[in-house]
């Protein structure tokens, strides 16, 4: 085989996440993980390590060492250590895919803004129920205007960090944000729950849009459909549970109807756990950033007709 | 962390407001506020809270939007005590720090924090800043019967030691039977010492909610709640106005005054009742089945929309563990029922 024609990259944050994007990143076609790094040792880097990828525990000083660099940098830490670390990625030239809540670049969701941001040094994943939800709002706000749209993420007590604990305004604010600037809605709301069921339940989203009198609910569901395709495209565990519901025009509603879409996501399995639909869709919306990252620039580009034979069987 | 100071031997949260606005379908209007609160401010009751049924910012879609903005009720229910203290409830995830300040600045003195019984750790936020804006706090931790009694008083512990002056043992779906109540109370009690006061939020949904306020006012629990005409989710919560009367009659002093209670019940909130909340089929299945007593409503709709019997939702939402919040899925476990119904 000649010499790799794939787009180095860096996972920083060898935590849960990081090690299923590292997962998902070993099927890339045009990415390459070159680096896994942490700042103490632990099972992460030995698990990075054992699938032939170096792994240091000496942080981003090691990483901005390596040569060659990586292009693009997958942040799985948080907040407070992205935006510490963003500038230096910067300097160096490297784009970050962030999966914190640091919020530094764009909001990207892959199926719905992704073109709009190919030139973006630093791109912001959103949150779990965001990146669930926000493709639904999109394929309905493009057939008739959506003045609220509200998302309702029900995910398992056991995935559910402290991190997302500690600061659980930060996910209902950050996606009722997005829901808007994203998915394309005048107005926005987002809400969290957590069950500790056992055996834990798959992760669970609603969405609820408000649709102007007269809406072709034929389109709109039409538009939901192929979005569902679309996002199934990098989560294939993402579907409905039932088709769209629309309810008629009400005056509890200010004269306007709704529909409602109700989503299962199930996790690929890759390293977490299938009910955690929550962090695959994270990792698995990242992954797809990256793969469309290095697809827009870059080597793997230009030898793009020699790609589909090097996706590993 | 000091307890706040209780002057009587149990001090009543009349929760008509905010729990009852779940049986209002959250159409509760100024008047209708203003009215009640003038009428249990002036029979002794010390907290009134007045919020959406599913706390500050859960009008919605989900859970049905108010009639009237939350924050211009209790600016109103503020405007008209001259002794009573203002309280609102916050679920984490739903509402947020952003509406308990904006709540604050409305005249809201009272927080309550509420999580389901084991994610207590998602709370310590809110708490921190109701401490900030010098707010008295009050954890509930709802769904109690689902956890048990050791693995509450710890999730209690979680609360206190991030601000929480009165963690609640919170019956939100009316399942806890006498003993299960007791065991959870002392549970508390012996977590929390003289740190905090411990409380009890019932539903008649099995006719306890009373029974189980005497039990906590016999083993040492401060602070309890109830509502006129029981005017609550599910088969309502325990009457406001029956506490008062059993608690007199037990030399347990409320500070109460027995008669006003029930002329506030019968001539100000009987004329505005939607529906008195009763032990029915739907209400019972929901403390038989342990399920969030604010589904009923919400079940009641998406049974008749989808034409599937109320009591099967109720008990396969049951089945499926759900929580409070989860309103959502109501409508996907009626439109699963009929699909099952259809297949035969």
């Amino acid at each position: 085989m000649s010499a790799p024609a794939k787009v180095p990259a860096a996972i920083v944050g060898p935590g849960n996440i990081g090690t299923d994007l590292l997962a998902k990143l070993a099927r890339s076609a045009r990415l390459e993980v070159t680096a896994m790094v942490g700042v103490v040792e632990s099972d992460g880097l030995e698990r990075a390590r054992a699938m032939g990828v170096p792994a240091s525990s000496d942080g981003v000083d090691w990483l901005l060492r390596q040569d060659p660099l990586p292009k693009i940098v997958f942040e799985a830490t948080s907040a407070k250590a992205h935006a510490a670390n963003a500038p230096r990625y910067s300097d160096a030239g490297i784009r970050a895919v962030d999966l914190t809540p640091a919020h530094l670049g764009p909001m990207v969701c892959p199926a719905v803004n992704m073109p709009e941001h190919l030139d973006a040094p630093n791109i912001n994943m959103i949150t779990c129920g965001g990146q669930a939800t926000i493709p639904i709002v999109a394929a309905v706000s493009r057939v008739v205007p959506v003045s609220y749209a509200e998302i309702v993420a029900s995910t398992a007590s056991r995935s559910a960090g402290p991190g997302t604990r500690a600061n659980i305004d930060e996910f209902t604010q950050t996606t009722a944000r997005a829901v808007e600037e994203v998915g394309g809605a005048e107005r926005g709301k987002a809400i969290i729950i957590l069950n500790p069921v056992e055996p834990p339940m798959i992760m669970r989203d609603t969405v609820f849009c408000s649709l102007p009198e007269g809406t072709d609910t034929d389109a709109v569901a039409a538009s939901i459909h192929d979005m569902i395709g679309r996002v199934q495209q990098y989560v294939p565990g993402y579907t409905m549970r039932a088709e769209p519901q629309f309810d008629p025009p009400s005056e509890k509603w200010g004269g306007r109807g709704r529909v409602a879409v109700f989503l299962e996501v199930k996790g690929n399995g890759d390293y977490l756990p299938e009910y955690a639909g929550n962090l695959d869709i994270m990792t698995a919306a990242a992954a797809q950033v990256g793969e469309l990252l290095a697809a827009g620039t870059g080597d793997a580009a230009e030898r793009s007709s020699t790609q589909e034979a090097e996706v590993p069987a | 962390m000091t307890r706040p100071e209780i002057r009587y031997d149990v001090r009543i949260t009349d929760t008509t407001l905010r729990d009852g606005s779940h049986a209002q379908a959250h159409q509760f209007t100024e008047e209708q506020v203003r009215d009640t609160v003038r009428a249990l401010d002036r029979a002794g009751v010390e907290v009134i809270e007045v919020t959406h049924g599913d706390g500050l910012g859960g009008s919605s879609f989900n859970y049905g939007f108010s009639h009237t903005n939350e924050l211009e009720l209790i600016a109103a229910a503020r405007e008209e005590v001259k002794q009573a203290r203002i309280a609102v409830l916050l679920v984490p995830g739903i509402g947020t720090v952003d509406d308990l300040r904006r709540a604050r600045d409305a005249g809201a003195d009272v927080v309550r924090v509420a999580t389901h019984c084991t994610e207590a750790d998602v709370s310590p936020q809110h708490f921190g800043v109701a401490r900030d804006l010098g707010m008295e706090t009050v954890g509930f931790l709802m769904m109690a019967h689902r956890t048990p009694p050791e693995d509450l008083a710890k999730q209690a512990r979680i609360m206190v030691d991030a601000g929480c002056q009165c963690p609640y043992v919170t019956d939100s779906a009316g399942a806890l039977l006498m003993h299960d109540a007791r065991a959870r109370f002392e549970a508390l009690l012996a977590e929390v010492g003289d740190e905090a006061w411990v409380g009890y939020h019932g539903h008649q949904n099995l006719s306890l909610g009373v029974a189980n306020s005497v039990i906590a006012a016999e083993v040492g629990v401060k602070e309890i709640d109830g509502s006129l005409c029981a005017l609550g989710a599910g088969s309502g919560n325990s009457p406001t106005e029956v506490l008062a009367a059993v608690f007199d009659r037990m030399g347990i002093e409320t500070g109460l005054d027995v008669t006003a209670l029930l002329d506030a019940a019968e001539d100000v909130v009987r004329p505005y009742l939607h529906r008195w909340p009763k032990m029915d089929r739907n209400a019972i299945t929901q403390g038989w089945a342990g399920v969030y007593s604010s589904f009923l409503l919400h079940a009641e709709h998406a049974g008749e929309r989808y034409k599937v019997p109320v009591p099967d939702i109720l008990r396969r939402c049951g089945e499926l563990g759900l929580v409070g919040g989860q309103e959502d899925m109501i409508i996907d476990v009626a439109l699963e029922l009929a699909r099952e119904r259809e297949q035969g």
